[in-house]
């Protein structure tokens, strides 16, 4: 069912208007649907319709408002499958994981990017069309309403008696005396005036289609806000362990994602150094657990000279240098140990960053050893990493019978480190990028106690040999690092404005009402005049006989009535 | 900042108060559909539409006369207001049914101060705003139902949705005090942005203000139905609740409730999708980043513009609007309900 129908109802309504001399009507009513329907369909049954002639045709449908507002529902629609599927950008983690889980079914969907739906040509096509769509029907409706705003309320009907509201009197006021009240009450209530020799036509609420054109525009805006956006943001996390730096360089972000256009080797020259990372949690009540503060203390620095600048970073709080924003948005525990190898050599020295895995921050990562002495197998180690380990009575570690060990608490009340080694081939040399969260076992051998797997459970200050003396590891303290996000949005200007006249537009468009109004007076036969007055409501809403009935109040005392009023039978 | 305890429990006392009392409203209103009688409002629009052919107002000096051909325009809205149509009359002249109506409306207010109490001592017990996790999320919700409603049947006799008022709230308080309670508690950092109460409070208005445009288009399709039937003339056997319906506004009028109720509040959404992107851009650096709460806001917004569209340019007035209205509730609801409990995002609440 198209979109442009108009009931019956409307139809006759608009073809009785033009009958009572309405002439811009017809315009208009052209230009609030689409360009008229039928036109195109009749094209399509002409047999030898040109290049040009379906290049039109296309035109036209493309900026009709129903193409539009189907453009607009699908862009809504194109938006849901990130509701269910694991975005790259936002979580690499799960989208490797469902590769791992549904390896055919992943492909495929990588194929339709799926996985990245937001920088999808499909998504983008959508997106691209709206914007034409739109285009083409800003430009003529600007231009129709330039000519309305120019041009002069029509004049008044021959027979008031068939407008919506309808109003007649006897006055022995003189005609030109009630139409000078009439002027000035018109003008009082803003109404454009069309004084004629016996009569006056006035219209007002042209801001309603300046407001409805004022909207539209707005969301071209924020649809150019948008492309600005992606073609030259700049946005990308780097987590940060304390006492750490960042320095805003391509090679120094763990994951980014930036615009088409942006220029790489010229970043905002800027960096900071973590000094600390502050974290309060909630100690108390059935929220136990929950953040309730997180302040990441920095030094800061702009360009090659100048001082570091020291400050803080909250959540809410990013902070700003240049056009560049960072933020902070998650913490989390990066253990730090110590691992010696069969030589005593010491192959690797601390802290690795740890993933949380529940509110209580119980973490696990990786720690990867390949640097061991010539000749020896390369070692690594699952890790599980506990905040606030819980105990009995003993001094004994408590473990959950179904998830293992967990953390009780999210702050470092009781760290532990619980860990299980490997030793042979990491497959780090092999040249393809390795998860550092997760460790490639298919060419190492698990250590083993006895027939159970080697496990070992490490307070801070521990060590643990390994078996068979292939070394040993230390768990020498506990860092906390920050997750960092860069980002630098070009168009966000651009988008909040748009975004404030699109707004303004809106309520300037569905609230103001349009009113025509009319005013006779002329010589009745017996000398007496006879005042019409008529009004038009051009837009829906309630009104507009309390509207006509104020203003014939208003005129009463120029043009007081010497007879009752005649009513008019249909 | 601590958790002021007394207070707190206090608050839930006020809210179990607020329930009961909502609920006594609702028994009331039941009781005035069931004791009233449906003859007299057809009785009265008929005897209305043929004072309308009378020169009108003819004490009042002028003697004006306005006439009115039957368009819609003149003869909507409340203060043309002598339309028995366009007003609905539950009680239909039944004296005691209308007694029972007026203590179901004091009812519906003494339950709406209770409920405001225990919104405000809630906040209060935490110093913030209340509107930090999903219990007072929705409690707040069915709070600005009651006070749409209100507002309503303060300028317009629209005591025939009283009925369908209650039914919403109270399964949202239903829902909030059993399966979405949480103590008071502080808030996680990230929800501590005063973009953020700008926001939510306007999406808590915009959402309590949408329950009404829907409750409209659904009582529209109902009464439709209705009017539909009696047009008939091959049908002698009445509906079910004929009785009942025929008590409601004409169809045409609660389609321009739903129209009016969804065009107000429309800006306000889109005001307070605008606030949630400019406290995301605070709180994460980025505006818009289809999130699947954006994702969803999006989608209702487009769908209330949709229905916007089809009623004001397409003509799409009745059934096809009111199944838009409907869609686009539902989105509503499921961004509410559906994505904080079910899918995972940035804008999870503290304790769902
Ligand atoms: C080619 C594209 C479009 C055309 C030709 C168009 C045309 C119109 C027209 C003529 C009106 C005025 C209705 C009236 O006052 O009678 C209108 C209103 C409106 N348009 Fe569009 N529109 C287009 C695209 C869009 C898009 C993409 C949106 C996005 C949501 C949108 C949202 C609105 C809204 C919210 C209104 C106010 C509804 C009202 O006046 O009641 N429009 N549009």
């Amino acid at each position: 069912m198209s979109l442009e129908t108009r009931t019956d109802e409307d139809l006759a309504r608009d073809d009785d208007l033009d009958r009572i001399a309405v002439p811009e009507a017809r315009a208009d009513a052209g230009m609030s649907t689409a360009p008229a329907q039928d036109e195109g369909d009749e094209e399509i049954r002409q047999p030898q319709l040109g290049v040009v002639g379906w290049l039109r045709w296309l035109w036209r449908q493309l900026t009709s408002m129903r193409v539009a507002l189907i453009l607009l529902f699908l862009l809504s629609v194109a938006a849901t499958p990130p509701t269910l599927i694991p975005q790259r950008p936002v979580s690499p983690i799960k989208v490797s994981q469902y590769f791992r889980d549904h390896p055919d079914r992943a492909k495929i969907m990588d194929k339709f990017q799926l996985f990245d739906v937001f920088s999808s040509w499909w998504f983008a096509s959508i997106y691209i069309l709206l914007f034409v769509s739109l285009a083409g029907c800003i430009v003529p409706r600007c231009w129709a309403h330039a000519k309305t705003l120019r041009a002069k309320p029509p004049e008044a009907p021959r027979n008031f008696a068939r407008l919506p509201a309808y109003a007649r009197w006897e006055t022995s006021a003189d005609p030109d005396a009630v139409l000078a009240a009439a002027r000035g009450a018109l003008k009082k209530r803003r109404f454009r005036l069309n004084p004629t020799a016996d009569s006056i036509a006035a219209e007002k609420g042209y801001a309603r289609e300046s407001g409805n054109l004022l909207f539209h525009i707005a969301l071209f805006g924020i649809l150019v806000a948008f492309a600005l956006g992606s073609l030259y943001s700049v946005k990308g996390g780097k987590i940060v362990v304390e006492g750490g730096s960042f320095a805003n360089v391509l090679t120094q972000y763990d994951d980014r994602q930036f615009g088409a256009l942006v220029d790489a080797d010229n970043l905002e020259p800027f960096g900071f150094r973590l000094k600390s990372v502050e974290q309060t949690f909630q100690a108390t009540g059935a929220k136990r657990g929950e953040p309730r503060s997180f302040t990441a203390h920095i030094e800061s620095w702009y360009g090659h000279e100048g001082k570091d600048k020291s400050g803080t970073i909250r959540v809410n709080h990013p902070l700003e240098v240049g056009d560049t924003k960072v933020f902070m948005i998650a913490t989390g525990y990066a253990p730090e140990v110590t691992v010696r190898d069969a030589k005593g050599k010491i192959a690797y020295k601390g802290p690795t960053i740890f993933l949380p895995q529940d509110g209580n921050r119980t973490s696990t990562g990786v720690i990867k050893v390949p640097d061991v002495s010539a000749g020896l197998k390369q070692l690594g180690f699952d890790a599980q990493f506990l905040p606030s380990a819980p105990m009995d009575q003993n001094g004994n570690l408590l473990v959950d019978p179904k998830r293992g060990p967990i953390s009780v608490f999210p702050s470092l009340l009781n760290p532990r480190l619980m860990i299980s080694g490997y030793e042979g081939d990491l497959g780090m040399d092999s040249g393809i990028p390795q998860n550092i969260y997760a460790l490639k076992a298919d060419k190492m051998s698990k250590f083993m106690d006895g027939a159970d797997v080697w496990r070992r459970a490490l307070k801070v200050g521990d060590t643990a040999d390994l078996p068979n003396g292939a070394g040993s590891i230390t768990f020498d303290g506990v860092k906390t690092w920050a997750n960092f996000q860069v980002a630098s949005e070009p168009g966000k200007g651009l988008a909040l404005f748009s975004v404030v006249a699109a707004i303004v537009g809106l309520v300037l468009s569905l609230f103001v009402r349009r009113r025509r109004m009319w005013v006779r007076a002329v010589e009745g036969p017996d000398g007496h005049t006879v005042v019409e007055v008529g009004g038009l409501a051009r837009t829906e809403g309630g009104g507009l006989g309390d509207e006509v009935q104020e203003f014939v109040d208003a005129l009463r005392e120029a043009a007081p009535a010497n007879s009752p009023g005649t009513k008019v039978k249909e | 900042m601590g958790v002021n305890e007394n207070l707190a429990q206090f608050s839930n006392v006020l809210m179990y108060s607020a329930i009961a009392v909502y609920l006594m409203a609702f028994f009331a209103y039941c009781m005035e559909w069931t004791f009233g009688s449906s003859g007299a409002v057809a009785k009265r629009s008929a005897d209305l539409s043929i004072e309308v052919l009378e020169p009108a107002a003819a004490g009042a000096g002028g003697g004006v006369a306005l006439a009115e051909r039957p368009v819609v325009v003149l003869r909507e809205g409340g203060h043309d207001g002598d339309d028995a149509d366009d007003r609905g009359d539950v009680a239909g002249g039944n004296d005691r049914a209308d007694r029972i109506g007026r203590v179901a409306v004091s009812l519906t207010a003494l339950g709406f101060l209770l409920h405001a109490g225990s919104v405000l001592t809630r906040g209060i017990s935490v110093e913030r705003a209340p509107w930090g996790n999903m219990y007072e999320f929705s409690t707040s919700v069915a709070l600005m139902v009651v006070l749409a409603f209100l507002a309503l049947l303060w300028k317009y006799p629209v005591r025939w949705l009283g009925l369908f008022v209650t039914l919403p709230v109270l399964t949202t308080l239903g829902v909030a005090v059993t399966v979405l309670y949480t103590d008071s508690e502080q808030l996680v950092p990230a929800l501590d942005s005063y973009w953020l109460w700008i926001h939510v409070a306007s999406a808590i208005v915009s959402f309590g203000a949408f329950h009404i445009g829907a409750l409209a288009s659904i009582l529209f399709l109902f009464r439709q139905g209705y009017e539909r039937r009696q047009a008939d003339p091959t049908r002698t056997k009445p509906g079910r609740f004929d009785d009942k319906l025929a008590r409601l506004p004409s169809s045409a009028s609660l389609d321009k409730t739903a129209y009016r109720v969804n065009a107000i509040i429309f800006p306000l959404w889109t005001f307070a999708i605008v606030c949630g992107a400019i406290w995301a851009e605070n709180a994460w650096g980025r505006y818009w980043g289809w999130d699947p709460k954006e994702v969803w806001s999006f989608i209702t917004w487009v769908a209330y513009a949709a229905y916007l569209h089809a009623r004001a340019t397409a003509g799409w007035k009745g059934t096809k609007a009111a199944a838009v209205s409907l869609v686009a509730f539902s989105c509503f609801l499921f961004n509410y309900y559906g994505v904080n409990i079910f899918v995972n995002g940035l804008h999870s609440y503290a304790g769902v």
